[in-house]
């Protein structure tokens, strides 16, 4: 019995071991990044381990980034080429999962099948036709390509995902609701759409993620200036002040920070939303 | 009762169709299309046929640089397959052990890399990895193994495996998540009647998880396959769009970039850059549909 004993414990001392080791491979190169910005050019050359002391302790680097970049500019434009797709990704996501489940008409499996081509073809691939459109429209460089293309981009998997929660919407429900005389648009927005909340929630993060990281559009469609995204911001900055390690450092953490932020708030919920979406 | 036209599924539908339609699906037919087309030097645009594929894979200076990229894209796609799957596959049999306490802190800490950009990943290992700092050399002298150090990001005969791994380090949650999804949905009943058949946790893992999770690696191998070969914001962080050094790490994803944007001395096209991305396409057109044709047909899901 003690022998079994010892041996769970060796078991499971390992498992810790193990998942604690990867845990710092994980973190260790971002942590090296934030700790370092905080620091004397010396400090972070002659002992890059080490925590910033009162000695070594410097904001250089961040007053260098705010003064010679416009970086809440670029992080405002981040929120909104992220946050208005995301939203109409959402309302308009929901809408079309709601008419492809709910309703039966002729063309609706093409339908949902053209939507969800979108899912394995990256839109990347369309980009010299998107230019070409952009130029037409007279939009290059302004943050509404980017909302229009991110809010494309997020659509396909996201009606997707809310089709089959959509479907899950009792009969019941729904057919207690036609009876009372409610309008189909008053049974969508008022009933269907709050039961579907928590599908939403896993939604957002999907489409959210990889509009705020993306730096491919922001590079082709609105590089200028006054509509630069953070990545481009940062991708730039970085370009130019390549040898300033201070500002360097600071800059990648000014990025990283945000949404280090928010993961402490919503970690829980994002995972979630991740291992229910892949159960099914 | 009358029937009328159903004007509420149009209102439904309208507006994320005709987003999608208008600025997704049409410029990938569009795309498509143009890549059959030449723009003369006075810019107007015409009917070419094959000319551009031609001179893609047939011109020497075109197919040495397109099949560098296209080799160079395979090798970054091996290497996280190679390197991914089995980790994840690891990480996520730790953490689904049986009262294993501090799970859900690991995993959480684990995929935070995940979600930062790919330009910001590789910026902070471009410094990490630089010898410059002495970062990663220290590290490694700290275990001894300070005389493995080179500048690997340097040299062209490790550019491209460092950056694959760096790629491998950040996505690393994703199939960790989706095979942790995966074992939790094993049934404990079918766990614990092996168990009592006398089968030890090894046995049980290669015998009855790992069949069991079959349709999420072949999951997240589809995924990383798509994800690798449109892949460009890593290599142009931390190469540029040239994807030095000497093309070590060019990858479809810059060439296309380079082909329809333009780079230093060499000129843009459209039509030369549709027709990189229409082999773009059609490599993961290839890639999707083996999936869902051989693995997917072939794994049955166990039916719990």
């Amino acid at each position: 019995m003690t022998l079994h004993n010892t041996r769970q414990h060796s078991r499971t001392a390992f498992v810790h071991i193990a998942l604690a080791g990867y845990t710092v491979i994980a973190l260790f190169p971002i942590l090296m990044v934030i700790v370092n910005s905080f620091k004397s050019r010396r400090a972070i050359f002659n002992d890059p381990l080490a925590l910033p002391t009162p000695d070594s302790f410097s904001l250089t680097g961040y007053a260098k980034v705010l003064e010679e970049s416009n970086f809440l500019l670029f992080f405002g434009n981040s929120l909104i080429v992220t946050l208005i797709p995301l939203a109409l990704v959402l309302l308009f996501g929901a809408m079309a999962a709601w008419a492809l489940s709910e309703y039966k008409f002729p063309g609706n499996r093409w339908m949902a099948l053209f939507l969800a081509m979108g899912i394995m073809v990256p839109i990347r691939l369309g980009t010299v036709s998107i230019l070409d459109i952009m130029v037409g429209l007279d939009l290059v460089n302004t943050r509404l390509a980017l909302i229009l293309v991110y809010t494309a981009q997020g659509l396909p998997l996201a009606i997707f995902i809310l089709t089959e929660f959509v479907s899950q919407v009792p009969t019941e429900l729904k057919e207690a609701a036609r009876c009372d005389g409610i309008s189909e648009y008053r049974l969508f927005f008022q009933i269907i759409l709050p039961l579907i909340r928590p599908a939403v929630a896993t939604v957002a993060v999907f489409t959210m993620v990889p509009m705020w990281n993306d730096l491919w559009f922001p590079l082709i469609l609105a590089p200028g200036e006054a509509t630069q995204t953070i990545q481009l911001g940062v991708q730039q900055f970085i370009g130019q002040y390549v040898t300033d390690w201070n500002s360097v450092l600071s800059a990648l953490t000014l990025a990283v920070l945000p949404v280090l932020v928010l993961y402490v708030f919503f970690s829980q919920q994002l995972i979630r939303g991740l291992t229910s979406g892949a159960v099914k | 009762m009358r029937r009328t036209f159903p004007w509420h599924i149009v209102v439904f539908l309208a507006p994320a169709v005709l987003i999608y339609t208008v600025f997704s699906a049409y410029p990938l037919f569009d795309t498509l299309r143009l890549s059959f087309f030449t723009d003369s030097t006075s810019g107007e645009r015409s009917f070419a046929g094959l000319t551009n594929f031609i001179t893609l894979l047939g011109d020497d200076t075109w197919s040495d640089a397109f099949w560098n990229a296209m080799w160079n894209n395979t090798k970054f796609f091996i290497i996280h397959l190679l390197v991914q799957n089995p980790i994840g596959l690891a990480l996520a049999a730790l953490l689904s052990l049986k009262g294993l306490k501090g799970a859900r802190t690991y995993r959480t800490l684990i995929f935070l890399p995940t979600l930062l950009s790919v330009v910001i990943i590789g910026f902070i290992w471009q410094l990490i990895l630089s010898p410059l700092w002495g970062v990663s050399e220290g590290f490694l002298e700290f275990f001894g193994l300070g005389f493995l150090f080179d500048a690997w990001l340097g040299k062209e005969s490790t550019a491209l495996v460092t950056l694959a791994l760096i790629s491998v380090w950040q996505f690393i949650g994703i199939p960790m998540m989706l095979i942790y999804a995966a074992m939790l949905s094993i049934p404990d009943d079918l766990i614990e009647a092996a168990h009592v058949d006398g089968a030890s946790p090894w046995r049980i893992f290669w015998s009855i998880r790992l069949p069991l999770i079959f349709p999420t690696l072949g999951l997240v191998t589809i995924l990383t396959f798509v994800g690798n070969f449109n892949a460009f914001e890593l290599i142009y962080a931390v190469k540029g769009a040239l994807g030095g050094p000497n093309f070590a790490t060019d990858i479809l994803g810059t060439f296309f970039y380079r082909t329809f944007f333009g780079y230093q001395s060499q000129i843009g096209s459209a039509t030369m850059g549709a027709t990189v991305a229409t082999m773009m396409f059609l490599v993961i057109l290839f890639g999707v549909m083996a999936y869902f044709y051989f693995i997917q047909r072939r794994l049955t899901r166990y039916q719990l």
